[in-house]
Formats: C-alpha cells, structure tokens, sequence
C-alpha cells in the first residue's frame, strides 16, 4: 500500500521523461493522449491516497531511511488526506486542461506536454512531502515549469512581461524561504517537519526562530499572492495560455497557502504557541487586505483572464483568513473551499478560452452581445460567475460554512460579512461581464476599466467551418459540475475537520511520523453552522446581481450620485491601479518591502 | 558563532536586490538575481560550518575526525542547479525580448499594467 505514495510524482515524472524522448517520432495526438492517460492515472492515484490515508498518515521513507530512535534523518512524504486531496485536484485539472487543450492548440510541441507533466508532478511532490528541503526543490521545479509555461506564446508581447516578473519575484519568494530553511536547519539540525517541531518545542521563540519564520511565511506568500506580494499573479496569469491559467489560478496558488499549514502546525505551532492570537490577527488581516484589493481591481478590468486573475487574488485573500483562524475548522474550510472553487475558476477559465476560440476575443467590450456564438462557453461564464457569488448549498458553500462556524469559534464575527462583500465584488464583476457577452447589456465602454494593451496582432482567425468541438466543452462542463457536486459528499465537513485536526495535533503526529506510532481516530466533528451560512449566501448572490447591474448601467445613475461617488472612489482606485505598474522593478520593491513589514510585524506581536 | 558571515549573505542579498530593483536591462537583471541567490550559498554554508573541520569525506580520515556538515552542502549543490535554471531561463526570455520586441528594458516590455 505504501508503494502507492511516490507514485504521483514518479509517474508524471516517467512519463514527461519518455515524451521528451520519443515525441518527436510519435506526433502530436500522440503527445496528447500520453499527457490525459498520465494526469488521469495520477489523480486516480492520489484519489486512492486519500482513501488510503483516512484513518492515519501514510509515511514514506525514501531509500529505506526510517527514522532511528525518533530521529529522522531520510527524507519523507507524509500523506495526509487534506494534501492528496489538493494533489489529486491538480490531476484532475491538469486532465481537464490536456482535454481542453486537444482542440484549443493548432500547434502546440511536445515540450508544452513534457512541462504541464512536469509541473503536475512538482505540485504533487509539494503538498505531499513532510521535509523542509524536498518542499523547496519540488517548489522550484514547479515554479521553474511554471515560468516556462507563461511564456510559451513568447511571440506576443504580454507573456514575456508576465514570465519575466513572474519568474523574478517568485525566485526571490523562494530565496526567502530558502533562508528560512537555512536557518531553521541551524538552530534544530533537522529537516523534517515533525522532528523540528520537536526540537523546537518547549524553547522559547528567540529572534532566529521569529526571522526563520516571517521568512518562510513571505516566500510562501509571494507564491499564494497575498498583498503585498501579489503584484506578479495579474500580469503571469493574463498572459500564460488557457490551459496553464487553468492550473495557475485553480490550484498553484492554493498550494502555496497549504504549505504555510504544513509548516506552521508540525514545526511552528509548539515555539510560537504563546503568540496564537496576535498570529491569526496578522493573518487574518493579511487575507481580509487581499480580497479586498484583488476585488476591487478585478472590478476595474475589462480583459477576462486579468479580470479572473484578480477573483484569484481575491479569494488566495479568503482563503489565508480562513487559514490564519488557526482553527481545525478555519484549515478544513480552506481546503475544502480551495477544492470546489478550483475546479469553478477552471471553469471559467475554459469559458474565456471557448469565447476566445469561438467569438475571436477575450475582452470584455469587444465581446458584448457575443455570446451566443457560443451558447455553451455562455452557459459555464454565468454559471461559473454566479457560483463565485455564492449558491447555497452549491459549489463552494460547504467550505463557506465551515468558515463562518470557525470565525464564531474564535470570535472573528466580523470575518463573514466583510468576506461576503468580496463575494459581492468578485461575483457582480463576473456577472457583469456574462451580462454583457451574453445578454449584450451595459454600455459599449466604460472608461473606468483598463485600456487593452496595444494591439498589435489582428484578431485570432474564428474558425467557423469547425464544428462545435466537443473536446473543447467537454472539460469546461465537467469542471462546472464537479464544483457544483463537491458540496454533496455527505459528512465531507466534518471529515475534513477531524482529518485538518490530525493534522494539527502536533505530539500526535510526531509520534506517528518519527516513531510509527498509529494515532487513536479522530472522530468527525460536526459543522454547526446554523442557518448564517445559507444568509450569508443569499446576500452575496442577491448583492452580486445587483452590483452587476451597477457595473453594466452605473453611467445612467442621476449625475449628483455619481458625481459625489466619484470624489469619494475615484483617488483610491486610481493609486490602486497606478501601483499594479507592470514594471518588474517596482515588484521587487513591494516584495522587499512586504518582508520587512512581515519581519516587524511578526518580532513586535510575537514574543 | 561569528556573526560576519551572516552580515555579508544579508550585504550580498541586498546588493542583488537593489540591481534588480533598479534594473533597465534583462540580463543586467538576470545576472542580480543570481548575486542575490549567492548570498544563500554563504548562508548555508556558514550554517554548517564547524571550526578546524575538514571536508566531510571519511575516507582516509582516522574516526571521529571533525568535519563540516556534509547536509547544508548538499542543500548548496542543489541550489547552485536551481540558480542556474532560472539564469538559463531568464536569459532565454532575454533571447526571446530582443528577437521579438528589439529590447531587453523590463519597462519597454511592458504590455499589461493597472
């Protein structure tokens, strides 16, 4: 059964390692049904992973290295089932994007298969590895494939751009957590997660375990693109293909938040146990900072995947609160909303690309009225856009609930209706544009979103002749249903919460990790959620129509309104959109500046 | 524990980033990160380093010979291939910037801003 654990790793790995060997012979159908067979067998396997790992972690030692005495000193992965369920949503989403990308591509070379592939297998080996050091050489494997990835139409101006700061800002993030691990490594002698947090325990968070820390966080947020961090996500992903942004925005973000979980409960949580409260003050505000501003600049575009990289911004933003309530539930919350919402976002994205392959464009404007060329890309935009709004019990109100159970728990009562006017945001934006493209409604400019990039390549050829492929919508459809049907596992709630405590037992999973020792079962914990969830739900969606319409007819408001609205709204925005320059210089300076700030913030509160 | 090679991966960090803040050439650019990549090479092995040890190959060496930790060397291996793909990359993208837009200026590069 252990053989199992290696496998989403190894097989991408394998089988990208005989395509770069032999694609070039076989042809490009070839390519094609390599790549769907292998992500396809891979989510199956960290499928069964998870099914494996209910009861307790599945601890691999590479090479035989067990741990002697309680000291490890091999390298392990360590599956629990909140990781292999990430993983296997980035096999089900990279399957979705080889499907989609059968017919989207009118050439693509083998070295697009051979990195999705690679890529997959790097973001497996991250969230399934229980040792600092492996964590930073599957994150730049995945980053490095990534890069890559953005700037595989280099022909076009915006993927160099998006690439090059993609790649630069990232490589710092990872230098950050480089040294942190450096450090770390310093003080305890050990890598492996449970065994620094058994170092670590009991000694009191001196100022080297404060800056190994902040340095983790921060290189880790730089990949999540958490503000201020986050300046990189809207220019990589507007310019990486439809099929990457499908495994960008759905998961690779996500995965970033994951680690700081993974970090922060086997090693951390013990030594910065006295600073718990301000910790999640810290964190929670972070992720309450980025949804607000990754909605509010997700309302002022008007090109669609920028406009979804933004939603992304966004919810990472929901998402590291529900992470930083430092509760079981909080970290249930997020990954089960991360799962759903993952496969909504790579909906959506597949949405923009049917319109992009079907109607010739991705740009909002030019799309108005447009839509009916293509009733099923139409079908996924609306009902993408209104599951971001939030459709009790669909899609992602499972994680919905349990986030708001949680806030109560610790008594962040103001967490819900502040995330739920993000939702609004993000949500109306969405429906906005579906409104326009679909229905043709709204004005035919709107000079308050940015201005489209300077044109330079004529509009993609619209092939007309082509039947409607269903290769094209399969994907998008089935992505759309899954995210719609994730809130239906029975009892998957209360699962997720007893599986995130086990992670967060720091003694028990300890003892399991680095002596074998089989932990007593947890039992589910049930979600109490009351009816505030389904309230909560309701407002946003109702919310997220009517901003929509603000968004299409906000010119027709009487004049007095918008002009006092506009004193008001106009200066923020404005400096909003000035500081998302596209200039990979000032990038870096944010950057640097985010992890003094982190670095201050965490030595004042902490301590 | 002497603290100067701490001081100098911080000095050799931030000289690297101030290049690439300040940069107007890809290469320029790619050649800072990869300064500011060294520092963490300095980083760890200052971590490692034990005083009067030797390298750590126990061939020809009596037991219980001091040595540096072979651990962090491995770590600095693995990260020289990792700065090296990325410098390969970036100069690639820098390749790519100049056959298809006549410059390496990140900010003439600019297709996608607010």
């Amino acid at each position: 059964m252990e053989v199992l654990v290696p496998l989403p790793v190894v097989v991408p790995l394998i089988a990208a390692a005989a395509l770069t060997a032999s694609g070039h012979f076989l042809g490009r159908r070839a390519d094609d049904i390599v790549g769907i067979a292998t992500a396809a067998a891979t989510t199956v396997i960290s499928t069964l992973l998870v099914v494996r790992s209910l009861d307790h972690d599945l601890v691999y030692w590479f090479g035989g290295w067990t741990p002697r005495q309680g000291v490890a000193l091999g390298i392990a992965f360590d599956v629990e089932p909140l990781s292999a369920a990430l993983a296997a949503l980035a096999g089900a989403l990279t399957t979705a994007s080889f499907v989609f990308a059968w017919r989207y591509f009118d050439e693509v070379g083998t070295l697009f298969h051979v990195l999705m592939l690679i890529f997959l297998g790097a973001m497996s080996g991250f969230v399934l590895t229980g040792d600092l050091f492996n964590m930073f050489v599957f994150f730049e494997l995945m980053s490095v494939c990534a890069y890559a990835l953005v700037a595989y139409q280099v022909e076009a101006p915006a993927p160099l751009q998006g690439a090059v700061n993609f790649a630069i800002t990232n490589t710092i993030g990872a230098l950050f957590i480089l040294m942190g691990i450096g450090l770390v490594y310093g003080r305890t002698g050990a890598l492996n997660l449970a065994q620094v947090g058994r170092t670590l325990e009991g000694s009191k968070p001196d100022g080297l375990i404060l800056v190994s820390f902040a340095l983790l966080l921060g290189g880790f947020l730089v990949k999540a693109g958490a503000v201020p961090f986050h300046f990189w996500l809207s220019d990589a992903y507007a310019a990486a293909p439809i099929p990457v942004c499908v495994l960008l925005s759905g998961v690779m973000s996500d995965l970033g938040l994951h680690a700081i979980a993974r970090i922060y409960w086997p090693a951390f949580s013990g030594v910065l146990a006295a600073g718990t409260e301000e910790l999640r003050a810290l964190l929670v505000g972070l992720g309450v900072l980025t949804a607000l501003v990754g909605a509010a600049m997700a309302f002022l575009q008007r090109d669609l995947k920028r406009l979804l990289a933004f939603v992304t911004i966004s919810h990472v933003g929901v998402f590291l609160a529900g992470v930083g309530l430092l509760t079981a539930r909080g970290l249930a919350a997020s990954t089960l909303y991360v799962i759903a919402d993952g496969f909504v976002k790579a909906a959506l994205f597949l949405a923009v690309g049917i319109l992009i392959h079907r109607a010739g464009s991705g740009d909002e404007l030019r799309l108005r009225g447009r839509g009916h060329r293509t009733p099923v890309g139409a079908f996924v935009l609306v009902g993408g856009a209104l599951l971001v709004a939030g459709v009790p019990p669909l899609g992602s109100f499972l994680g919905w609930s349990l986030l708001v159970a949680s806030a109560r728990e610790v008594g962040y009562g103001w967490l819900p209706p502040v995330l739920t006017v993000t939702a609004i945001v993000t949500g109306g934006t969405l429906l906005r544009s579906a409104g326009r493209i679909v229905l043709g409604w709204g004005d035919e400019d709107d000079p308050l979103l940015t201005a489209e990039p300077p044109a330079e390549e004529e509009e993609p050829q619209v092939a007309e002749s082509r039947l409607s492929p269903p290769l094209l919508f399969a994907p998008a459809l089935a992505l759309l249903a899954v995210g719609i049907g994730a809130a239906f596992t029975p009892g998957f709630g209360a699962r997720a919460t007893a599986w995130a405590l086990r992670l967060q037992d720091r003694p028990t999973h300890a003892a399991e990790v680095l002596r074998g020792e089989v932990p007593p079962q947890t039992p589910p914990v049930p979600v109490h959620a009351g009816m505030a969830p389904y309230a909560y739900g309701l407002l946003s969606l109702a919310g997220a129509v009517l901003f929509a319409l603000f968004g299409l007819y906000r010119r027709r408001l009487p004049e007095l309104l918008r002009q006092r609205a506009g004193r008001l709204l106009d200066p923020p925005l404005t400096v909003l959109k000035e500081l998302h320059s596209g200039v990979v210089g000032d990038y870096v300076a944010w950057l640097t500046f985010g992890i003094a700030a982190l670095g201050g913030l965490v030595a004042v509160l902490i301590r | 524990v002497s603290y100067l090679p701490f001081a100098l991966a911080v000095w050799i960090f931030l000289v690297g980033l101030y290049g690439v803040v300040s940069s107007r050439n890809l290469i320029h650019l790619a050649v800072s990160l990869n300064v500011a990549q060294s520092s963490t090479y300095v980083l760890l092995l200052s971590v490692g380093y034990r005083e009067r040890g030797t390298a750590p190959i126990f061939a020809d060496v009596p037991r219980g010979t001091r040595a540096v930790d072979p651990v962090v060397q491995a770590l600095t291996l693995t990260d020289v291939v990792v700065s090296v793909t990325i410098m390969g990359l970036l100069l690639a993208l820098a390749i790519q910037a100049h056959r298809h837009r006549r410059t390496v200026d990140p900010e003439e590069l600019r297709a996608l801003h607010g």
